[in-house]
């Protein structure tokens, strides 16, 4: 039999869901055992076997001095590097501190901030290392994952629809919310992947599988405006997981 | 370093949620120096919410932590429902009460077998212990699979769950899916009193304290949503004067915030803690359970939080079988909530022990200030007196066995980083 390909799992800034996501793979984690060396992975492992890996998973964001420079060193290590989830291709929630001053938030959560260093913005990891996938979502869906697993070792390109929200809301047969309902919903700019789980759940989409391609957002805020919501609330709507990324980032507020 | 000092070290411990890493240094017999470092980069959430509205500050703070992400919510959820003067629907209680059962036990399912369980026998991780063990895997897989699967079915995915709000759900499952669930639970109970057997077996250390154990109590149910904070040291208040109990301090030595009880110093939060101080409110079956395995209360030796995690998730299924029996389905999922101006307390029983919110919010309901106290950094000094307390005992051991003696003792608490970060100061040490 090949050598079977080795999988190192690293965390940055985040809340630990999207690697949990493999762990949540009842079904499938002994068979992805089988087919893959999952090398480092020290969540799931004491164990380690050195690299370099053939495939490196990172989640989370870029939020340290240290973190810039360790992220570096694992592109080095890594054949393929895919990001999993909205804090490694965005910058995640806690990008958020990009607008304002991280000194000053530093402050109100610590009394003695100057023991720690972070940096003045959370960045995606694509703003420091080429990355050659990016696997989106707060969080990712794990069954996306399982697809872009299969799709290396059958090497062939994964299979990620670049579609909107709505997209799968008319697979699903909901009925539109903000049409039937007049609720607010990021559905139209958000990037599909979930399978419309706040439309069927009768709320709007609060985008955090991040913007579709040339997503179109501020006409939709000024719609928010049209269906009742202050214009600040309008603006934080796009202001969550996917915050910093490109597409939602330059939604403000207008005069 | 001369002869008689002597340092163990874990630069990454693995096995936790989140980054962190151990430092004990003895001289002779005598510790000098326990650090449970904390190197998880901040990520400042109480400072982001200032300025945000009370609706997405649920959907925010369950991104402190994936494997806990519905304590998050509904701390939140209760703290603002209180100072807006809600009042839901009994079939909505129950139901967060069944949200909050699959969290409990994918949550506990994932820290008992697949983190904590091979330290016991000796193996690096799951997958390791798997071939020896496949059966014990299997059936904690499974019974995991079932808590993500309840989470899922109430809100729509496991991990970040949707239908949670301040008022209530944003949809509610109809009286038939729920009870397409019961085949399932019902063979979930069985296999959960196969597992408290299993775990019940394994070679536990024999080490106890003296310990402030503290947690949720309730007069009718074991504590999950509501409750006064109580310990076995006399402690009884309401959430809201949590603050005037509970106190955070820096260590010279780690730069590490600590909680404390005022006037009296660490105590332990979690399962342990919970099945101490509310064993009576146990359903029957898990209580006999108990009893057959011999396990009493109150337990003191924190390697058999194993057992505690392991029990509540058998009650956690007996539980959700309860709710799906009983359900009504509810006239509305949700009320709308009267925005008011005010202080808002919130404090509800995470996996790992009682999760503490408190929000300033302006009569617009934006939020002015916020607090969150997750269960890992009021377990963090704890954690370290234990450590303290082992280490004489295990220095005995081989370095090899005695660091992972000691990487042990601390999982025992199922630390979660990721949680307690926001909070606690990282330590930068220059050597």
């Amino acid at each position: 039999m090949a050598r079977r390909p080795r999988i190192a799992v690293y965390k940055f800034a985040s809340c630990d869901g999207c690697q949990l996501s493999i762990l949540d793979l009842e079904d499938e984690l002994l068979t992805i055992t089988e087919n893959f060396e999952i090398a480092y992975f020290l969540e799931a492992s004491r164990a380690v076997v050195k690299g370099p890996y053939d495939i490196g998973l990172v989640e989370g964001s870029i939020t340290t001095p240290h973190e810039a420079e360790l992220i570096k060193e694992i592109r080095k290590n890594c054949k393929v590097l895919i990001t999993i989830g909205a804090c490694a291709t965005a910058g995640g929630i806690q990008a958020l501190r990009n607008w304002g001053r991280s000194a000053e938030f530093m402050k109100y959560v610590y009394p003695k901030p100057e023991y720690i260093e972070i940096l003045d913005k959370s960045t995606p990891v694509s703003d420091h290392v080429p990355v050659d996938f990016e696997l989106r979502g707060c969080p990712i869906n794990k069954y996306q994952l399982l697809e872009v697993m299969s799709a290396y070792l059958a090497g062939r390109a994964p299979n990620i629809p670049n579609q909107s929200v709505c997209n799968e809301c008319k697979l699903k047969g909901n009925v539109c919310i903000m049409v039937a309902k007049g609720i607010p919903c990021l559905g139209p700019v958000t990037h599909a992947g979930c399978g419309a789980i706040c439309p069927a759940y009768g709320r709007g989409c609060y985008g955090c599988y991040g913007p579709r391609e040339s997503p179109n957002s501020r006409p939709l805020m000024k719609r928010f405006i049209e269906l009742g919501k202050p214009q600040e609330e309008a603006v934080m709507a796009f202001r969550l997981f996917n915050a910093w990324a490109p597409g939602f980032r330059e939604v403000k507020a207008e005069d | 370093m001369t002869a008689r000092e002597r340092e163990y070290r874990v630069d990454y411990l693995a096995r936790v949620e989140g980054e962190g890493a151990l430092y004990i240094k003895l001289m002779g017999r005598e510790v000098v120096d326990v650090k449970f470092r904390i190197f998880e980069p901040p990520r400042l959430f109480e400072a982001l919410l200032v300025g945000r509205m009370y609706y997405d500050v649920p959907d925010i703070t369950a991104r402190i932590c994936g494997i806990c992400p519905i304590a998050y919510q509904m701390s939140s959820i209760h703290a603002f429902e209180k100072l807006f003067r809600v009042a839901i629907d009994p079939a909505v209680r129950s139901l967060r009460r069944l949200y909050y059962s699959g969290e409990w036990i994918e949550s506990h399912m994932l820290h008992a077998f697949l983190l904590h369980a091979p330290d016991f026998l000796g193996y690096d991780d799951a997958v390791k212990m798997a071939k020896k063990h496949p059966e014990v895997v299997k059936n904690a897989l499974k019974l995991k699979k079932l808590g993500n699967d309840i989470v899922a079915l109430l809100g729509g995915r496991e991990i970040h769950p949707v239908a949670a709000c301040v008022g209530g759900f944003y949809r509610v499952p109809s009286k038939r899916v729920l009870a397409g669930m019961k085949e399932r639970l019902v063979e979930g109970l069985e296999i959960a009193g196969r597992l408290l057997e299993w775990v019940a077996d394994l070679d536990f250390p024999d080490f106890e304290q003296d310990y402030e154990f503290v947690a949720l109590r309730h007069p009718d149910e074991y504590p999950m949503n509501e409750g006064r904070i109580v310990s076995n040291k006399g402690l009884d208040i309401a959430v809201e004067q949590y603050e005037d109990y509970f106190a955070e301090e820096q260590m010279p030595h780690s730069n590490a915030l600590h909680s404390y009880i005022i006037g009296r110093g660490a105590y332990m939060v979690g399962p342990l803690s919970r099945i101490n101080l509310n064993y009576d409110k146990l359903h029957d079956r898990t209580k006999e359970v108990l009893r057959a395995i011999g396990f009493k209360v109150p337990c003191r030796n924190p390697f058999k939080s194993i057992i505690a995690r392991v029990a509540e998730t058998h009650y956690a299924v007996e539980e959700s079988l309860r709710i799906i029996d009983e359900y009504v389905e509810p006239p509305s999922p949700r009320v709308e909530p009267q925005v008011r101006a005010g202080r808002a307390h919130g404090c509800t029983e995470a996996p790992r022990g009682i999760l503490y919110h408190r929000y300033d919010v302006d009569d617009e309901g934006r939020i002015l200030s916020a607090k969150i106290v997750p269960p890992t950094a009021q377990n963090q000094k704890r954690i370290e007196e234990d450590l303290k307390a082992l280490a004489p005992e295990i220095m005995r051991l081989p370095r090899s066995q005695a660091i992972w003696r000691f990487e042990q003792a601390v999982r025992n608490y199922d630390p979660c980083i990721s949680c307690s970060v926001h909070f606690l100061k990282l330590e930068i040490e220059e050597e």
